[in-house]
Formats: C-alpha cells, sequence, structure tokens
C-alpha cells in the first residue's frame, strides 16, 4: 500500500541515500509526492514519515512552513499573481480578480495571491507553476495561462520543476 | 595565566546579576543562575528540564561589554559577567515583547482555566506596557479544539513559546504535534485523525504558559485561588511521582507535578494525573455491609468488625492459622500494610500472606537484591532492560530512562522479549525468550556496550511478561548478577507493592526486610509471636483455597479474579472459599462472594508514607475527607486484632511510622518527623548515608504567599544539606534487631518445554491504561483502553493465514478463545504479545500459574 508509484518509490530511495540523516529527505520527498499527484496529501504525508523515521505531524509542521507545497488538491496550473507594492500600483490586482472570475470554474488552474515575486522591475508580475510573467495585463495574463493549457508553452510541475 | 596560581584551582565563575554577586557554574545559564540567586528573569519558553531555544524574547537582559540585548535563557555565565535585568532598556524591550505577544491574544482571562496562575497575565502586570497600540482584528479561530481526549487547544491563547511541542518531542519522544503554518497562522496541531495520545500529554497543560492547551478533565471546574493543596505521591504505580493534589468542595479537582531531583523530575504520566476521579465514583462502597442468606445489609462498623473477627477466630479454632490467608495491602500505605502485617503475622499467626498476585517477583529476590537509585540510570556505565515495556509498566520510570540514554548517553541493553518504547536507541539488542536462559553472549554484549565506560551497570526487573513463571526472571537476575558492579532496579508496578514487601507482606518475611526466621526472636519479642513456619505465596493461597484449604480468605484490596494471570485458577479458588472478608472501596468481581465488606480509605483520602521502587519512603497527603465511613485499612486492622485479644495501642498514623521505624530493621531511623522534614524522603536503609538526606525549608512553591510559585514553571520545595553532621547512631537499628535479608543469587533453572514449530510463546504485559479500577471508575481513561489484539511477528501472520485484523482462535492448556490478531514488526519471529486483561476475551484465561510458559496454537477461522 505505498503511496509513491514503482518508479517514484525508486526515487524515494535514492533521495534519502544523499543525505546522512533520513529526516532531511522530508522536502524533497515532499516534492516528489507533489508532482505524482498534483498536490501533497495527507497519505503522502504518512509514507514519507514513515520513509523518514519521522511522525506525521513531524512531516506537517515541516510541509506547512512553505507555501508551494500545496495540502489541498489544486489545478495542475498554479498561477500566482503579486500584489505587493509594486505589482500592487500597477494593477496587480485587477489581473489577480480578472483571472480569479474567469478560472472560477475551471478545475485544472489555480490563481492565487502571493507575496512579492521580487519581479517589480518587472510589475505587475505573475507566475505560472514558478515560470515567471512580467508587465502582464488581465488579457495578456489569459492568453499566457491559455498557452500553457493548449500546450504551446511547456509548463514545470506545480513543484516548479522542468519536466524532461 | 601566570600570575594567578590560585585561580588556577577555581571550578565556578563569579557572576553579578542586579548587583548580587554569587558564585556559578560554568556553562549554566544566566536565567537559571539569577533565579538561584534570587533575580527571577520573565520567562516563557525556558523551562529548565528543557533544551533552550530562545524563541519568546522575554527573558532579554542586558550584559556590560556585550553586544544587544541577549536573551538569558541562551546565555551561559562568564567569569566576571555584569549582568543587568531591570534597566530602562531591558524594561522597553519587555514592553514591546509583551505588547507583541498580546497583539493577537484574545483577552479571554475570565473564562481562561490560566487565570489566576497565569504568567502572560502576571508579567503583563508586571512587566507589561498596560497599553495596546494594536487596533486591528485579532485572529480567530474555533476554540477549542481537542487535541486528544485529554487535553484540549485554544489557538488564539496560544503564544507559539513550543514548550508542549518540545515536551513532545524531547522529554516523552511522542512527536505527535508541531508547529503548522507560519507567521501569524502559525498554530500548534496534530495531524489529521491522529490525536495527540501521548501517556504523557497532561505534562503539556501543566506547562503550557497560558491557557491554550487545557485538561478535558479540569476545565471550568475550579480557580486556582479556590483551590486547597496538599503535597504528596502519586501512587498509582510504584514511582511515586511527586505532587500537589488539590480539592475544592472535599473533591479532588487536580494534581499537578511536583519537581522531584531524585524521582520525576517534574513529570507525571497521564494514569496517575487524571486518575483522581474513581475516588469519588458512584460505585464506591462506602458503609460496612455483611452478607446474611445471600444478601447484602449495610450494618454498623462494630457489627461488621466483629462479624469479621468472629469468622477469623472460629477458622482458626477449628482448622488453625493457617486456614486463613490474607492478599493484598499493596495499595495502601506502609502504616496500612505494617498493620496488617502485625494482624495476620503477629496476631492471627498465618504466613499465608502475599501482596503480590502472582503477577510480581519473589520477595526473596525483591528484598535482598542490592539496589540501585532511580539517579544511578543518570551515571550507569550501561542500563540492562529486563522487563516488558516501562512505558506501560511505570511510565515516568521510562522517562527517566530515556533521558539517561538518549540525554546523558548511557548504552541501553535491551533483553525485553519484544521492541518497546526505547528499543530504537538501544546499543544492544538481545531478546528474551520467555522460559529460555539469556542469549549465551549477553555477557561480552554488556561489555561491549560498556566499552570505555565507568560507573555501574544497572539492571531494570521487573514482571514483563505474567505468561511466564517469575523464575525465568530471577534465574536471568542470576546471571545478570555476575556481571561487575551491577545493582537492580525494581520495576514492579503495583502501587506501594515494595512498602507492602517491606512491611514483611510476603510469605518467609517480617518487616524491615528481614526474613521469618531470621526475625523470629525480635518480632516474638516485639508482637508476642509470628507464625511457625513460611506460608504460601498468592499462588499457593489459591491453589490451597481450590482444594478447600483456605477457611476465610482476606482480600485488602485485592481482586485476584480480575489481577490474578491466571484467572481460572483465581475464579476456582475465590468459589471454594468458605468466607471472603473484603477491605476495599468497591465490589469486585473477587468481592462479590464476600461475607464482610469493609470499606477503606483511598489514595487522597488518607496519610501516611509509602516506598517507592527504590526503597524511598515519601509522604502522601490527605486531601479530603473519606466517603461515608470508609476507614483507613491499618485502623481497621487494628480494630480486628483487638477484637482477637490485642490491643496494638496505636492512635494515629504516626504512631504507626514510629513503630516502624522502631521495630522493622530496614526503617531504622525512619521516623515520622524524618519522613516529615526530609524534603525528598528517605532511601531504606537509611544508615551510611543520613548526611545525603535534604531538609525541607518551606512548603511547595506554589503554596507560597507572595505569589512567586506558579504551577506552569517546575513546582518545588526548598530545601537545604543538614548542618550539623549526621548522627548514624540514631538510625542504626537496634543492636538485637536481625540482619537485613540478602539475596542468594541461586538461579532457578527455567525448565519450560523446547518450542514446537507451530506454537507461538506467549508475553502477556500490562497496558498502561487497562481494566483495573482505577481507569474503569474514571471515565476519561476507560475510553483510552485499547483493544488487547494478539500481535505476532508478520511471518507468523502469513504462516497462520489471516490478515493483520483478522480474527484467530487461540488455544492453550487452558482453553480457547477468538481474538484479533496483528502484524508487529517489533515482536520476534515464534512470540505473540497480548495486554493482559481478565474479561471475558482476555489473556486472563490463557494463562496456566501452573506451566513454566505459554504456548498458543493459532488457527485462522476458516
Ligand atoms: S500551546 Fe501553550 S505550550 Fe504550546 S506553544 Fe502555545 S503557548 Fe506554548
Ligand atoms: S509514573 Fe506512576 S507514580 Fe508517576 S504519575 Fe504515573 S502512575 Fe503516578
Ligand atoms: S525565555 Fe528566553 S527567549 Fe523565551
Amino acid at each position: 500500500m505505498s503511496f509513491f508509484d514503482e518508479s517514484n518509490v525508486a526515487k524515494a530511495k535514492e533521495i534519502l541515500a544523499r543525505y546522512p540523516r533520513p529526516k532531511s529527505a522530508i522536502l524533497p520527498l515532499a516534492h516528489l509526492a507533489q508532482d505524482q499527484n498534483g498536490w501533497l496529501s495527507p497519505e503522502a504525508m504518512e509514507q514519507i514519515a514513515d520513509l523518514t523515521g519521522t511522525t506525521p505531524a513531524d512531516v506537517l509542521g515541516t510541509c506547512s512552513f512553505y507555501t508551494m507545497l500545496k495540502r489541498r488538491p489544486c489545478g495542475k496550473f498554479v498561477v500566482s499573481v503579486c500584489t505587493n507594492v509594486t505589482c500592487l500600483v500597477t494593477g496587480g490586482p485587477e489581473v489577480l480578480d480578472h483571472l480569479e472570475a474567469r478560472y472560477a470554474s475551471e478545475p485544472d488552474v489555480t490563481v492565487e495571491e502571493v507575496e512579492c515575486l521580487a519581479a517589480c522591475d518587472g510589475a505587475p508580475a505573475l507566475q505560472v507553476n514558478y515560470e515567471f510573467h512580467e508587465r502582464v495585463s488581465p488579457s495578456s495574463a489569459v492568453e499566457i495561462v491559455e498557452g500553457y493549457r493548449s500546450g504551446t508553452r511547456r509548463a514545470r510541475t506545480v513543484s516548479g520543476a522542468t519536466v524532461a | 595565566m601566570t600570575t594567578a596560581e590560585p585561580q588556577a584551582q577555581k571550578t565556578t565563575v563569579t557572576v553579578t546579576v542586579d548587583g548580587v554577586t554569587f558564585e556559578a557554574q560554568p556553562g549554566e545559564l544566566v536565567i537559571k543562575a539569577a533565579q538561584e540567586h534570587g533575580v527571577y528573569i520573565p520567562r516563557f519558553c525556558w523551562h529548565e528540564r528543557m533544551e533552550p531555544v530562545g524563541m519568546c524574547r522575554m527573558c532579554l537582559v542586558e550584559i556590560e561589554g556585550g553586544r544587544g540585548y541577549p536573551p538569558a535563557c541562551t546565555t551561559p555565565v562568564a567569569d566576571g559577567m555584569v549582568v543587568h535585568t531591570q534597566t530602562d532598556a531591558v524594561k522597553q524591550i519587555q514592553d514591546g515583547v509583551l505588547e507583541f505577544l498580546l497583539i493577537n491574544h484574545p483577552l479571554d482571562c475570565p473564562v481562561c482555566d490560566r487565570g489566576g496562575e497565569c504568567p502572560l497575565q502576571d508579567q503583563t502586570l508586571a512587566f507589561g506596557p498596560g497599553e495596546s497600540r494594536f487596533v486591528e482584528e485579532k485572529r480567530h479561530f474555533p476554540k477549542p479544539i481537542p487535541l486528544s481526549e485529554l487535553v484540549l487547544l485554544d489557538r488564539e491563547r496560544c503564544i507559539q513559546c513550543a514548550r508542549c511541542i518540545r515536551f513532545a518531542d524531547e522529554i516523552a519522544g511522542d512527536v505527535l504535534i508541531d508547529f503548522v503554518d507560519r507567521g501569524d497562522r502559525m498554530q500548534v496541531l496534530n495531524f489529521e485523525e491522529q490525536p495527540f495520545d501521548s501517556y504523557f500529554s497532561g505534562n503539556t497543560v501543566q506547562i503550557c504558559p497560558v491557557g491554550a492547551l487545557t485538561a478535558s478533565q479540569y476545565r471550568f471546574r475550579a480557580r486556582p485561588w479556590d483551590l486547597s493543596t496538599v503535597e504528596t505521591s502519586c501512587t498509582t504505580c510504584s514511582m511515586h511521582c511527586r505532587g500537589a493534589v488539590q480539592s475544592s468542595s472535599n473533591r479532588l479537582v487536580r494534581l499537578l507535578a511536583v519537581d522531584s531531583e531524585p524521582v520525576n523530575h517534574g513529570w507525571l504520566c497521564d494514569k496517575g494525573r487524571y486518575g483522581l476521579e474513581w475516588v469519588h465514583s458512584e460505585h464506591r462502597l462506602i458503609e460496612p455491609q455483611v452478607r446474611d442468606g445471600g444478601v447484602w445489609s449495610e450494618v454498623s462498623w462494630p457489627d461488621a468488625l466483629d462479624r469479621a473477627a468472629d469468622a477469623i477466630e472460629t477458622a482458626k479454632e477449628l482448622h488453625g492459622a493457617d486456614a486463613i490467608a490474607v492478599l493484598g495491602g499493596a495499595r495502601g500505605t506502609n502504616e496500612d500494610a505494617y498493620v496488617w502485617s502485625v494482624l495476620a503475622k503477629g496476631v492471627i499467626g498465618t504466613d499465608n500472606v502475599d501482596a503480590q498476585l502472582g503477577d510480581g517477583l519473589p520477595a526473596e529476590f525483591v528484598l535482598g537484591m542490592e539496589r540501585a537509585e532511580i539517579a544511578d540510570l543518570d551515571r550507569a556505565r550501561a542500563i540492562v532492560v529486563l522487563d516488558h515495556d516501562l512505558r506501560d509498566e511505570v511510565p515516568v520510570l521510562f522517562l527517566r530512562l530515556r533521558r539517561a540514554v538518549l540525554e546523558l548517553g548511557v548504552p541501553l541493553v535491551d533483553l525485553a522479549p519484544a521492541a518497546h518504547g526505547l528499543s530504537a536507541h538501544a546499543a544492544v539488542i538481545a531478546r528474551t525468550v520467555p522460559g529460555e536462559p539469556l542469549a549465551a553472549n549477553v555477557h561480552d554484549e554488556i561489555s561491549r556496550a560498556c566499552e570505555g565506560r565507568q560507573g555501574r551497570v544497572v539492571v531494570v526487573v521487573g514482571r514483563g511478561n505474567l505468561a511466564a513463571a517469575a523464575d525465568s526472571i530471577v534465574g536471568a537476575a542470576a546471571e545478570l548478577a555476575r556481571v561487575h558492579d551491577v545493582r537492580f532496579l525494581s520495576a514492579l508496578r503495583r502501587g506501594n507493592v515494595h512498602g507492602a514487601l517491606d512491611a514483611g507482606l510476603a510469605p518467609g518475611f517480617l518487616p524491615g526486610r528481614t526474613t521469618l526466621d531470621a526475625g523470629r526472636a525480635w518480632f516474638t519479642d516485639q508482637w508476642g509471636g509470628v507464625p511457625a513456619e513460611r506460608g504460601l505465596d498468592a499462588e499457593g493461597i489459591l491453589r490451597a483455597a481450590a482444594d478447600g484449604k483456605i477457611r476465610v480468605l482476606v482480600l485488602v484490596g485485592a481482586d485476584p479474579v480480575s489481577d490474578f494471570p491466571d484467572a481460572t485458577l483465581a475464579r476456582r479458588a475465590i468459589d471454594a472459599v468458605d468466607t471472603i472478608i473484603a477491605v476495599d472501596g468497591f465490589e469486585s468481581e473477587s468481592t462479590k462472594r464476600a461475607e464482610v465488606f469493609l470499606p477503606c480509605t483511598l489514595w487522597g483520602e488518607k496519610a501516611g508514607t509509602v516506598t517507592n521502587l527504590e526503597g524511598r519512603v515519601q509522604r502522601v497527603g490527605r486531601k479530603v475527607a473519606p466517603e461515608g465511613t470508609a476507614m483507613d485499612d491499618w485502623r481497621i486492622a487494628a480494630e480486628l486484632a483487638l477484637r482477637l485479644g490485642r490491643d496494638l495501642d496505636l492512635a494515629t498514623v504516626d504512631e504507626v511510622t514510629d513503630e516502624i521505624a522502631r521495630v522493622a530493621p530496614a526503617f531504622a531511623g525512619v521516623t515520622s518527623e524524618l519522613v516529615k522534614s526530609a524534603r525528598d524522603g528517605a532511601v531504606l536503609p537509611v544508615a551510611g548515608h543520613l548526611d545525603e538526606i535534604v531538609l525541607r525549608t518551606g512548603e511547595l512553591s506554589i503554596m507560597a504567599d507572595d505569589g512567586s510559585g506558579t504551577s506552569w514553571d517546575p513546582i518545588k520545595v526548598h530545601g537545604e544539606a543538614p548542618e550539623e553532621p549526621a548522627d548514624e547512631s540514631e538510625v542504626t537499628a537496634h543492636v538485637d534487631a536481625p540482619a537485613l535479608h540478602v539475596w542468594d543469587r541461586r538461579a532457578p533453572q527455567p525448565e519450560a518445554p523446547a518450542r514446537d514449530a507451530y506454537a507461538l510463546r506467549l508475553v502477556v504485559g500490562r497496558a498502561l491504561y487497562d481494566d483495573g479500577r482505577l481507569v474503569s471508575e474514571t471515565p476519561l481513561l476507560q475510553r483510552l483502553v485499547r483493544d488487547p489484539d494478539l500481535r505476532v511477528h508478520p511471518s507468523d501472520l502469513a504462516r497462520i493465514g489471516v490478515d493483520s485484523g483478522g480474527q484467530v482462535k487461540v488455544t492453550s492448556t487452558r482453553g480457547s478463545q477468538v481474538v484479533a490478531v496483528r502484524a508487529d514488526a517489533g515482536v520476534p519471529a515464534g512470540i505473540a504479545c497480548m495486554d493482559f486483561s481478565a474479561d471475558a476475551l482476555g489473556a486472563a484465561l490463557l494463562v496456566d500459574a501452573g506451566q513454566p510458559v505459554v504456548d498458543l496454537r493459532v488457527e485462522s477461522l476458516r
């Protein structure tokens, strides 16, 4: 009753072997789990606890510190829109509102508001699965997202890893 | 270096805190050193029994010549250090920290359990700004949420000090709670549906510096200023953790841990902490009763006592004193046990007396082994565990062991029959097979574990397996006694079993660790007579009873049908006895058939002394008046003695304590006065180490008038070493008194049958939450009793052909039952583990006391 599929079991072993203390593997394993299922489920955390000799509470504590680890099911594409100071004055909130409305009933796209993406010079900025897009407008933002959805743009995984 | 010759000798450092100059140990933390010299630095996260983390910033101080304001809880003292804790700058920091902590605090003190003993309240008052500039919305959480059956969490009140999380991790090793999320959403949480089911969870409630963690049992029950408090020891198991028991309107409402350096380090287990309710259970029997024509009726004490004395007298006249047996006595105080010993052995004249119910170890071994103290674990060369799971048996001893191994690095040699809470940290694991001798290479393994280390080897020995005869444990202990410089620490779990054995409630023994033969002359002088010959132990008594040879059986807080490992034998015995006299608080399977029921007081209702597993005599306090007309066990015994023609002339508990000190050799010098003045009690025998006894110089810190003591910081009693050199002549036994018994280290050779390949050898241990009376009468704990599954190695499960969780039929020489089976990789192949239980599906119906071991045949139900 393994949570990880066969190829990921092998990968998990390889990850564990990299660290002198198995506990150090919690984060990379969490990414592996998230890439497999699209989010970090309780079952995944339980197995990570098993693999690293920790407890599920320990894994939850560690993983919940990082907003990039999604503890609720999310879309295949996570769109992170910045509304921090520079983006705020250059139209970030409008982009956010527009995307939220547009994708409200599209389960494959999750729109989220984030703090500074460190791209103030290109404000307003957003990321799709951690790929940067700068100087966006409500309509260009939709175009970008649609590009990923249709496959004309190649998306990273939900954890931001590039797909080979 | 060259100039200051005498300085080279100096092992301490000189520190000045707020103008007070003192010597401190190098490495000691400023916060601790200052506190010991009268300067209290405010704190939230620091707890002296845990690693400092410097999280709350409440303890920032100014250190001359240093940069910034370091936390006093993470800064070690240094020679010449000058610390200021009350400068304007420090005060401004404290203001700021408190204002910050209160940003999200709900300020619902009027409905908070901590109100009145809350450090956040107190320190805000003492050090805080008085006003907040924060006008925004505070964070909100649903409140409270259960972390477990026992502990509730109000996240709004939490100040994120991590005391609870660090306790669960560092001290208990149960990482079931952690901080989840971050920033202003950071909260303590358990994982999904996995509750914070730690045997030690109640400690987090006590050390939480705010009202974020509350105990479901105590919630809204009382206000701290309405409580009255007495210092005591928990006697739920034999550790005797120090505590402060509190009551309101004559009901016990709370037990707080007191920090005793030699014993519990400020911790309690949840069974001890929350097992108070049974005292006030509606099922308690609180009036004497007698049975006429099968019908119970309440009678007066004189009538009930007359009836009991008559039955004893008649049986003695017709059948001799040996026809009378006394079982029990391990639940009360030393005084209770002693007077019962006088009654049984001195007045009635029977030696058929046993405080253990076949669930312990022979008195010859326990009373005569070379003993270790609990603190010896910390400085041991190695610790050998010859028991089952200490976490279930003696929980806080488990914590002490865990600390010795994990924190102090003492190597652990694990000889338990199956894996337990500490096996993961063992240096050597050599599983004992019940009934078989220790592994041949065990001495080599122990030497290997000890390599390069000094000190003694401490063997923790208990009766971990109720399905195997005690002989095999004694045999293993005899083998281990050959280890160089070895000491034994008993892990027998029954509340005051060590006190009862010391009082002579065992066949062949008299009070004060002396044998019947050695003490015959002395005790005949003291008591006017002792039994002619060694009597029977519990198993022997039950066998004799089943054969009709015991006419009167006195059960002093004993319920053999539920507690004797072999329930079949116990029931047969109880059914065959003519007259049962029960001294108890409840009706039980065994006392149901009693002819006379004499209600006795329970813990919390009686004062006296008790002896813990290391032989430490400490006081228990009386906090509430007994229910009904319940009497102390010792008074009941004295009343019966009077009716049997002997006036024991004992009027108060102290008189009993003093008589014990006078007549029982191991207790020489342990007078009521000594026990009252010794802060940490006294380890028997006191001769030779009287100068180690610390005298108390005050009350419990929480009872201090100036309010300096709080329940969330370690509760202490101040003490000082005696000024004058101890007068040893006061504590040595009378010249004519018999010598103390010494274990002859004889090794009974276990003669277990060879294991056949299809059978599983049974290991039966006690779970912490068992089907005993304390748990069954405390609804809160009742919910935590786990199913008594059969736990076997996965390979055995595969061989039997059932899935984990499935039902199997198990058959022993006693009979068959159907139980659920579970895979457990910690159980060696060929072994089956089960929790003890005497109910319809319990292991007690599989155990045959006549066999050295129990082998089970296990079949799938298909
Ligand atoms: S619940 Fe209490 S002990 Fe735990 S972190 Fe919060 S304030 Fe500290
Ligand atoms: S370990 Fe024993 S003595 Fe200590 S609190 Fe628990 S039951 Fe009481
Ligand atoms: S007590 Fe020192 S930082 Fe909390």
